[in-house]
């Protein structure tokens, strides 16, 4: 059995190989270290096999002046930082763990607290080398086949084995975060505090208590200035590890609560310090497998974004949603979003993203359908990377840009030879 | 030190070369393949920064007219060596090995012959130097005759009694061997395997080798823990062995 960070298994085998070009072969889909939450990487049905890549983690070459580092696709960031961080590289976006390979944040096109600044990953990818469904080994970049490029870009690994990934690095100051933080009564002050930090603040999040009382907490950070940061690099930190699944009832309504209220008190207000870049933006590395704190049930995080064009009360009316089907979101985390990307089917757009981590139950499918409904009308959308459970009817109006995307991915694998759980799922690739 | 590498590109290797370069070591990678080495020497050069070039020579463990020619220029591109060590090796399972007798005599070859002909070389070469530190990967597999792995195993055990000799014979002249048998560890060689409880990653394995080959240690299990598994393991008495399907 196989499953993605959020529990949810089907039948799957990882294949692993130190060699990619031998790899890819014929391989129905590629698999970096498994942190897409739903079915994305989960090999589509009649098929067992999925291709892990995290064997081929060699750095090709890194330009000590321009910052282009070349890498096999399944180095991990968690090693990239471990080995920059202390010589004031950093890679330009980092989504909120760092156990993902960078095959898989070219593929999910991920975002992070900057996203107001430096867009997704993909904006930094100078080029791609692609294992394409015929079996030919294809070099892609903005400039040389730019479609295959920006469908792949954000394409969840379906348009080609993605095997090597040249991106630009960014200097930074000091491999230290300022950070402050101060507390926010609602979504809708939230979101303006967001935006209102935008302009000062290259790294802002929110957090939610979706449980309680609907208040959250705004955390801004930026890489502090090298003569008020440590000298030192920072230090590895320690992890726990979550050694078991634990039961159904651990996590409950009234745990849940408890635990939002802990965080509001513990972590709201801070007039301004440095930390650790590990704790500022991978708070949940600390906890190793802390998917298995949800029980055998498993979970879903439902992320969307939503338009700035829908009005100030937006968020909100998503949260009214959320309560009226009595879902219980254990943790809600809360983005700015600036422009849209130019991968094809890149998830941001300007306005606000939410995040919603949900234990899965029988009504899993139709809180999602309502959520999606409301996302549909406020004309927002959802990102692969972390859906279970969307309709394909649904992705499909969320997604104008589906069918142009569809035709690219057509050009270049005809017979659909690369898909996953999730394409059958919600593209309507055939089984 | 000043370390041949024999087997670096990947698995374990690749990981302990990791290891040695961040730590500053020079290094020299040895393995078949041009544009592995090069495309692993460069992985190695970033990873340890920019301070020294990451060798390479090609060297065949199926050809041992390439040892020589190889350690020699490792020893000059080093300027110098004091540590050899070797990691490469061929795996096959027992099924596939029954069936392919050239694939099983190769196997045999490389493993055993090849590589004690490999050791031979460097081991002179050492003691020419006035002494190193010769590191080789062996295996659990060697420690006690068992169904899943006759020919590996038997490949293994010779290696590891060569390796023991060795030792015995050279470490006043100067000359430590050590003998690293590590259980089942996930990697590329193993990737067809279900693994078994109480298998290791290669990092923390080429931790343990690294550590064995500063304190001089002349037999390490890594994981830690196959030492009493295999210990177990060797006081089983026959009649169970023949029963069992480890």
């Amino acid at each position: 059995m196989l499953s993605g960070w959020g529990r949810l298994s089907r039948p799957g085998k990882e294949v692993f190989s130190e060699d990619l070009k031998a790899l890819s072969q014929n391989a129905v889909l590629s698999r970096g270290l498994g942190r897409s939450y739903g079915d994305s990487a989960l090999p589509p049905p009649g098929h067992l096999e999925v291709a892990t890549t995290t064997l081929a983690d060699r750095i090709l070459s890194f330009d000590e002046t321009s910052g282009t580092l070349r890498a096999e696709a399944g180095l991990s960031l968690r090693a990239l930082n471990r080995l920059f961080l202390p010589r004031r590289w950093f890679t330009p976006v980092t989504p909120g763990t760092q156990d993902v390979t960078l095959g898989g944040m070219v593929a999910a096109d991920v975002h992070g607290k900057n996203h107001h600044v430096e867009g997704t990953f993909g904006r930094h990818v100078r080029a791609l080398l692609l294992r394409v469904a015929d079996g030919r080994l294809i070099e892609c970049s903005p400039i040389q086949e730019p479609e295959l490029f920006w469908a792949s870009v954000g394409g969840m690994g379906l348009t080609g084995h993605i095997l090597e990934v040249t991106f630009q690095m960014e200097a930074i100051a000091s491999p230290w975060i300022y950070e402050e933080r101060e507390t926010v009564p609602n979504i809708e002050t939230l979101a303006a505090a967001l935006k209102d930090a935008a302009p000062d603040w290259p790294f802002t999040v929110g957090w939610l208590d979706c449980l309680g009382k609907g208040r959250g907490i705004l955390v801004r950070g930026r890489w502090a200035e090298a003569k008020k940061a440590p000298s030192d690099p920072p230090p590895p930190l320690s992890a726990v590890t979550v050694p078991f699944e634990l039961p159904n009832w651990v996590l409950n309504r009234w745990s849940m609560r408890a635990f939002n209220i802990m965080t509001y008190y513990m972590q709201g207000s801070s007039s301004g310090k440095i930390v650790h870049p590990e704790t500022f933006f991978y708070p949940l590395d600390k906890v190793r497998h802390w998917n298995r704190i949800y029980g055998r049930r498993g979970f879903i995080q439902y992320q969307c974004v939503l338009p700035s064009a829908g009005g100030p009360a937006a968020p909100q009316r998503f949260l009214d949603v959320l309560g009226e089907q009595r879902a219980a979101a254990f943790l809600c985390v809360v983005k700015d979003c600036a422009e849209e990307g130019q991968g094809m089917l890149s998830f941001p757009l300007p306005g606000i993203s939410i995040a919603l981590d949900l234990a899965v139950d029988a009504r899993t499918q139709t809180l999602v359908d309502c959520l999606n409904e409301t996302v549909l009308a406020l004309g927002g959308r959802v990102y692969l990377a972390k859906d279970a459970f969307t309709r394909e009817e649904h992705f499909r109006s969320m997604e104008p840009r589906l069918d142009a995307w569809l035709d690219v991915r057509k050009r270049w694998d005809p017979e659909l030879r690369i898909k996953s759980a999730q394409s059958v799922r919600m593209l309507g690739d055939s089984a | 030190m000043k370390v041949a590498l024999f087997g670096g590109t990947k698995g374990i290797g690749r990981a302990l070369g990791r290891l040695l370069a961040e730590k500053g070591h020079k290094i020299c990678l040895l393995g078949r393949n041009p544009e592995e080495l090069l495309a692993s020497s460069n992985d190695l050069q970033i990873r340890g920064g920019t301070s020294h070039t990451v060798g390479t020579a090609t060297c065949d463990l199926l050809r041992p007219e390439t040892f020589a020619p190889a350690l020699a220029s490792a020893e000059e591109q080093l300027e110098g060596l004091d540590t050899v060590i070797v990691t490469a090796a061929q795996f096959g399972s027992q099924p596939e090995l029954e069936t392919d007798r050239e694939r099983a005599r190769e196997l045999l070859v490389v493993n055993f012959a090849n590589t004690v002909t490999f050791c031979e070389e460097a081991r002179t070469r050492l003691l020419d130097r006035g002494g190193g530190t010769l590191c080789v990967l062996s295996s659990v597999a060697g420690d006690r005759g068992r169904k899943p792995v006759i020919l590996y195993g038997a490949s293994k055990a010779g290696l590891s009694a060569y390796l023991e000799g060795l030792d015995h014979k050279f470490r006043s002249k100067g000359l430590k061997t050590i003998c690293v048998k590590p259980g089942f560890v996930k990697t590329g060689m193993t990737a067809g395997l279900d693994p078994p409880p109480f298998a290791g990653k290669p990092e923390p394995v080429a931790r343990d080798i690294l550590r064995a080959i500063e304190r001089g240690t002349p037999l390490v299990y890594t994981p830690a823990i196959w030492r009493y598994v295999m210990m177990l393991i060797r006081y089983l008495p026959r009649f169970v062995m023949r029963r069992i399907g480890f």
